[in-house]
C-alpha cells in the first residue's frame, strides 16, 4: 500500500493497540474517534463497565490529541490561554484546564501536563492546533502535535494500582492523584500519571507506539491473576457520566463549532465556574466572564438523579409535571453500582435560581411502540459517584 | 516622580491634535507624546536637502469640517485651505483634460461626458453628503444598539430615503458595494476622464478600478469635498497642524516631542499609562491611540494581554501600504509642453485610463512595482516661491504602485523605482532629467520607518468596505473604545477613516467623554 496513493483505502487510521483489542473483540464494534478506529463496545458493556468499578480495564487513549508545548514563554501561553490559575502546577503535576474564546464560551477540556521546566504536554478531546497557534501571537513558544507519535493507555479501576504493579512498574505507589512520572514497564519508558476519566482509582500510560505493544502484553499477560477487560467508549460514557465528567462537543457546541447564536456555553454554565479565576491576570475571555459573573446565572448543566428506570437521554425537562420547559438532557445512563437513573441536564434557571421542581418527560419504547411518562429529577451538587480508594496513596493492593 | 494627567495622547499626527483638542477644551489634562520630532505625522512638511521644503505625504488635501474648525477655532490660529487646486488629466498625446468643480473640458472631450460629468458629480456629492450622520459620529453597534446609534441609523434612512429621493436611494443601493470600473464605463466614454475618477477613488488603497467597493472608496474621498475645494499644501510650515497644534496648547495641552512611547501600560485589563522608549513613565487613566491599530494592539499594548481572537483579527487587517512618494528638487521650471502656466500649478495626474490603473495595480498583488504607475503630482513652489531658492522648484509626486512587500526587498530596488517614475514623468515633462538637484524616494517602507505607522499605509488600513464603518478597524475596536478599557484609538485607522479630516480624532474625543474617560 502507498499511503501516498491509496490512504482512502483504510479512512481510519489504527492504533499500535489495534491489533489486541481486534483479538479481544467479541462484538466488532467499532467507532471512529479523532480519525482512529477504536473500539466501542470490545465484549460487553455491562462486563466492561464492572471491569472499571470493580477490577482493572484498559482502554486505548491513543486517538486523543496530543500538544507538546514548549520555550521560554510557554507557562506564559498557557496562563493566557486557560481560565484556571496554573501558577501552582510544577513539574510532575497534571492539571484539569478549560479554554475560551473572546467571549467567554468553552472551546474545550483538557488535562495539561508539566513534564519540566519549560516543558508541557496539553491534550484534548478535539483537534486544537488552531487555536493554540492562534493563541501563540506574541509568545515564544513551540507547539507540536504529538497525537500520532505518543501511544497511550488508561489503566482504570479499583485494581488498576495492583496489576500496573505486578506488570513491573516500580515506585507507583507514591503517585498521587495529578502526580505524573517517567518509569519504566520492565525495559520500556512510560510516563504514568495518575489521571483518569472514570472517577475510579487509574492511570495512563504514555509510550513510545513503538513500544507500545510490550506494556500492553505485560498488562494483559496477567489476566489469569487479576480481571482485567478491553474497554470501548461506551462503558466509558456509563462511567464518566457516574463521575460527573461533562463532555465538550457531547454535552453541550463547543464555541469554535457553534454556527448559532446562542448555542455555545460558558464555563459557569456547564458547572466549571469553580476552575475559573478572574484575578490571576489576562486570559482569553476574562472579560466576558468578568461580566458574566456579576449577572444572576441564565442556565446550568445540572447532575439529575431521574425516577423509574426509563432511560432518560435527550428527555426534554420542564419545571414540574407539565410545567414551563426548561431544558434538556444531554446524558444519561443507567447507574449499575448506584442502582439509579442519572442524567447530566442543561437547566434553564428561572429568576437566577433553579427552578423547584423538575420533572423530565420521556420518551419510551416497549415493543417498538412510543410512549411517554413522566419522571420527576433530584438535582445532586455532588458527583454521583466518588469512591475513597480513588484518591488514596499508596493505593489499596489486591 | 511620576506624572499624572487625565488622558494621555499617543502621537501628534493630526487626529491625535484634534482629539487632544477637543479633550482639553472639554477639561481634561492632557499630554501629547510624538515620536518624531514634529508635530503633524504624515502631514508635517519635508525638507531636501537644506533649501527645499515640501509638503507631507499628503500634498493635496480638502478643508477641515466647518465643525472641527469652529469648535477647535482653528481659523483665529492661522487656518486657511490652501489654494483650491483643479485636476489635469495628463495625456500621452498631450490633450490634457481639466477636472474642476464646475466641470471638465480639454481638446477632444465628448459635450455628452462633459454634460454627464456635471450631473455625475452631482449624483454623488449628494451620496456623499447623505453618509454624513455616519461619518461624523462612532459607527453605529449592529447588536446592543444604544440610542445614538438608533438616531444616526434612523437619520442616514432618512437622508437616503427622503434627502436622495426615491430613485437616487436606489442608484445609491445599487452602486455603494461595486467597483468605480462598471459605474464609470455607464457613465463615460472619454478614457482620461474615467482614468483620473478611476485613479482618486482607489489612491492610497491596494485596489485598483475593478475592486469591488471603489464607488465607496471613491465617495470616502468625495465627502471631504462637502467642506470646500480639494487645496495645495504650499505653506512652509503647514497651516492646519500649526493651527491644531496652537489650538491644543491653548487648551492645555501639553505635546512632547522626540518622545516615543514604547508601551501602553496596562493593569487588570485597564490602561493605566504610558512608558516611553527612555524608560519614563506617564500615568493617566484614559490613553488615546493616534498610532495605527497593528501598532496600538500588537506593539504598544501586545497580544499577551488581548484576547486571542481580537489580537488575531488585528493581524488581519488589510493595509499594506502601495503609495510611495517622490520629492524632486528642481533647479528651474518643469515645461509640460501644451500646458498653460494657470494649469501647471494645479494637481496633475498620470492616470490615462482606467486599464492604465488597472495595469498599475496588477503588479503591485504580485508584489511587483509597476512599471508604468499611477502619479500624482503636485509643484508647490510654483504657489510659495519660499519653498526653493530663487527660480528653483520642488515637485512632490505620489506614486502609485510600489508594494510595501515588495519582492526581492526594496533597497535593492529603489532607485531603480525612482528612475523609472523620472523617465515616466518625463513623457510629460520635456526638460525634467536636466532640472533634477536632489531626489528622494519615500517607499511603504520608509514611510513606516518614519512615521511609525505599519507597513507604511497612508490611511492606516485599506478603506475597503469590510474594513470600513462597524468594522473599522475590526470589529471589537470600532467604537473608538477598546478591549483594553481606557484605551482608545483616535486615528486613520478608525471610522471613517484617512485623509486630513480630523473626523477620527473628533468622533474618539466624543466617545471617550460619553463613557466617561479623561475628565
Amino acid at each position: 500500500m502507498n499511503p501516498e496513493r491509496d490512504h482512502f483505502r483504510q479512512p481510519l487510521k489504527r492504533t499500535p493497540f489495534h491489533d489486541r483489542f481486534v483479538q479481544l473483540s467479541t462484538t466488532e464494534e467499532w467507532m471512529a474517534w479523532n480519525t482512529y478506529k477504536v473500539a466501542r463496545i470490545v465484549d460487553k458493556l455491562s462486563t466492561e463497565y464492572f471491569a472499571v468499578r470493580s477490577g482493572c480495564a484498559v482502554m486505548d487513549l491513543t486517538p486523543m490529541e496530543k500538544y507538546r508545548i514548549s520555550g521560554a514563554d510557554a507557562r506564559a501561553y498557557l496562563d493566557r490561554l486557560v481560565i484556571r490559575d496554573i501558577s501552582s502546577l510544577r513539574p510532575g503535576r497534571v492539571t484539569y484546564v478549560v479554554w475560551c474564546n473572546d467571549d467567554g464560551k468553552v472551546i474545550d477540556d483538557g488535562t495539561l501536563f508539566q513534564l519540566g521546566d519549560n516543558e508541557y504536554r496539553l491534550c484534548s478531546q478535539h483537534h486544537q492546533l488552531d487555536w493554540l497557534l492562534m493563541s501563540a501571537l506574541g509568545f515564544d513558544v513551540c507547539i507540536e502535535v504529538e497525537t500520532h507519535d505518543v501511544a497511550a493507555l488508561a489503566v482504570q479501576g479499583p485494581t488498576s494500582y495492583s496489576v500496573l504493579a505486578a506488570a513491573g512498574i516500580r515506585e507507583l505507589e507514591n503517585l498521587k492523584p495529578f502526580d505524573i512520572a517517567a518509569l519504566r514497564c520492565g525495559e520500556v519508558p512510560v510516563t504514568v500519571s495518575r489521571t483518569g476519566y472514570t472517577g475510579d482509582l487509574g492511570y495512563e500510560l504514555w509510550m513510545e507506539s513503538a513500544r507500545a505493544l510490550e506494556v500492553w502484553d505485560a498488562i494483559f499477560a496477567l489476566r489469569g491473576q487479576y480481571d482485567i477487560h478491553g474497554m470501548g467508549l461506551s462503558a466509558l460514557e456509563m462511567v464518566r457520566i457516574e463521575a460527573g465528567f461533562i463532555m465538550p462537543g457531547f454535552d453541550f457546541n463547543t464555541a469554535e463549532a457553534t454556527i448559532r447564536a446562542g448555542y455555545d456555553r460558558s464555563p459557569y454554565e456547564v458547572g466549571l465556574g469553580w476552575i475559573i479565576d478572574l484575578d490571576k491576570g489576562h486570559f482569553t475571555g476574562r472579560a466576558a466572564l468578568r461580566a458574566e459573573s456579576s449577572r444572576p446565572p441564565r442556565r446550568r448543566m445540572t447532575r439529575l438523579v431521574v425516577d423509574g428506570n426509563k432511560p432518560a437521554g435527550h428527555a426534554f425537562v420542564y419545571a414540574g409535571r407539565n410545567g414551563k420547559l426548561c431544558g434538556e438532557i444531554k446524558c444519561a445512563t443507567w447507574s449499575p453500582i448506584l442502582k439509579a437513573n442519572i442524567a447530566l441536564a442543561d437547566i434553564e434557571y428561572m429568576h437566577g435560581r433553579l427552578p423547584p421542581k423538575l420533572s423530565a418527560k420521556i420518551d419510551y419504547q416497549r415493543e417498538l411502540k412510543w410512549h411517554t411518562a413522566w419522571a420527576d429529577c433530584q438535582p445532586q451538587s455532588k458527583p454521583f459517584y466518588s469512591p475513597a480508594h480513588r484518591s488514596l496513596t499508596p493505593p489499596p493492593r489486591f | 516622580m511620576i506624572e499624572r494627567s487625565d488622558a494621555i495622547v499617543i502621537g501628534a499626527g493630526h487626529n491625535g491634535l484634534v482629539c487632544a483638542a477637543y479633550l482639553a477644551r472639554a477639561g481634561s489634562n492632557v499630554l501629547c507624546f510624538e515620536a518624531t520630532g514634529a508635530a503633524g505625522g504624515m502631514s508635517a512638511p519635508h525638507t531636501l536637502g537644506e533649501h527645499y521644503r515640501f509638503p507631507g505625504l499628503a500634498h493635496v488635501a480638502y478643508p477641515v469640517g466647518a465643525s472641527i474648525r469652529q469648535d477647535l477655532d482653528l481659523d483665529r490660529f492661522g487656518y486657511a485651505p490652501g489654494p483650491a487646486a483643479d485636476t489635469v488629466a495628463l495625456a500621452g498625446d498631450r490633450r490634457h483634460l481639466v477636472i474642476g468643480r464646475d466641470g471638465v473640458s480639454g481638446p477632444g472631450l465628448p459635450e455628452a461626458d462633459a454634460a454627464a460629468y456635471r450631473q455625475f458629480r452631482g449624483r454623488y456629492l449628494a451620496f456623499a453628503a447623505a453618509l454624513r450622520p455616519i461619518f461624523e459620529n462612532k459607527p453605529p453597534r449592529l447588536k446592543d444598539m444604544d440610542f445614538r446609534d438608533k438616531t444616526n441609523l434612523a437619520k442616514l434612512g432618512w437622508k437616503l430615503r427622503f434627502g436622495l429621493g426615491r430613485e437616487a436611494m436606489y442608484e445609491f443601493l445599487r452602486v455603494a458595494a461595486i467597483n468605480i470600473y462598471d459605474v464609470l464605463n455607464d457613465t463615460f466614454d472619454d478614457e482620461r476622464l474615467k482614468g483620473a475618477i478611476a485613479a482618486d477613488a482607489v489612491l492610497g488603497s491596494a485596489m485598483g478600478p475593478r475592486t469591488p467597493g471603489t464607488v465607496l472608496t471613491w465617495l470616502q474621498r468625495l465627502y471631504g469635498e462637502l467642506e470646500g475645494p480639494l487645496a495645495l499644501q504650499t505653506d512652509d510650515e503647514s497651516q492646519l497642524v500649526n493651527a491644531l497644534r496652537q489650538s491644543a496648547e491653548d487648551a492645555g495641552v501639553t505635546i512632547r516631542l522626540d518622545a516615543p512611547v514604547e508601551r501602553v501600560l496596562v493593569d487588570d485589563g485597564r490602561a493605566t499609562g504610558v512608558r516611553l522608549s527612555n524608560g519614563e513613565t506617564f500615568e493617566a487613566a484614559t490613553v488615546i491611540s493616534n498610532a495605527d491599530p497593528r501598532t496600538t494592539f500588537l506593539d504598544l499594548v501586545g497580544a499577551p494581554l488581548l484576547d486571542t481572537m481580537f489580537a488575531n483579527r488585528v493581524t488581519q487587517i488589510r493595509g499594506a501600504g502601495v503609495v510611495a512618494k517622490l520629492y524632486l528638487a528642481l533647479n528651474g521650471k518643469p515645461d509640460f509642453p501644451e500646458l498653460p502656466d494657470a494649469q501647471l500649478g494645479q494637481r496633475l495626474l498620470v492616470a490615462p485610463s482606467m486599464k492604465y490603473v488597472e495595469h498599475a495595480f496588477n503588479h503591485s498583488k504580485y508584489r511587483k512595482y509597476s512599471e508604468r504607475p499611477v502619479l500624482d503630482i503636485v509643484i508647490p513652489s510654483l504657489h510659495n516661491p519660499a519653498l526653493a531658492p530663487d527660480g528653483h522648484h520642488v515637485m512632490s509626486v505620489n506614486v502609485a504602485f510600489a508594494p510595501y512587500a515588495l519582492e526581492g526587498g526594496w533597497e535593492p530596488q529603489k532607485e531603480a523605482f525612482a528612475d523609472r517614475v523620472v523617465s515616466l514623468l518625463g513623457e510629460y515633462c520635456d526638460n525634467l532629467d536636466s532640472l533634477i538637484a536632489k531626489r528622494e524616494l519615500l517607499t511603504p517602507r520608509d514611510i513606516e520607518r518614519r512615521f511609525g505607522v505599519a507597513q507604511g499605509h497612508w490611511h492606516h488600513g485599506d478603506l475597503g468596505i469590510h474594513q470600513s464603518f462597524m468594522m473599522r478597524p475590526v470589529h471589537g475596536a470600532a467604537q473608538y473604545d477598546t478591549p483594553v478599557q481606557g484605551l482608545f484609538l483616535c486615528g486613520a485607522g478608525c471610522h471613517p477613516g484617512g485623509g486630513l479630516t480630523g473626523l477620527p480624532g473628533r468622533n474618539a474625543a466624543k466617545r471617550v467623554l460619553e463613557v466617561g474617560g479623561a475628565v
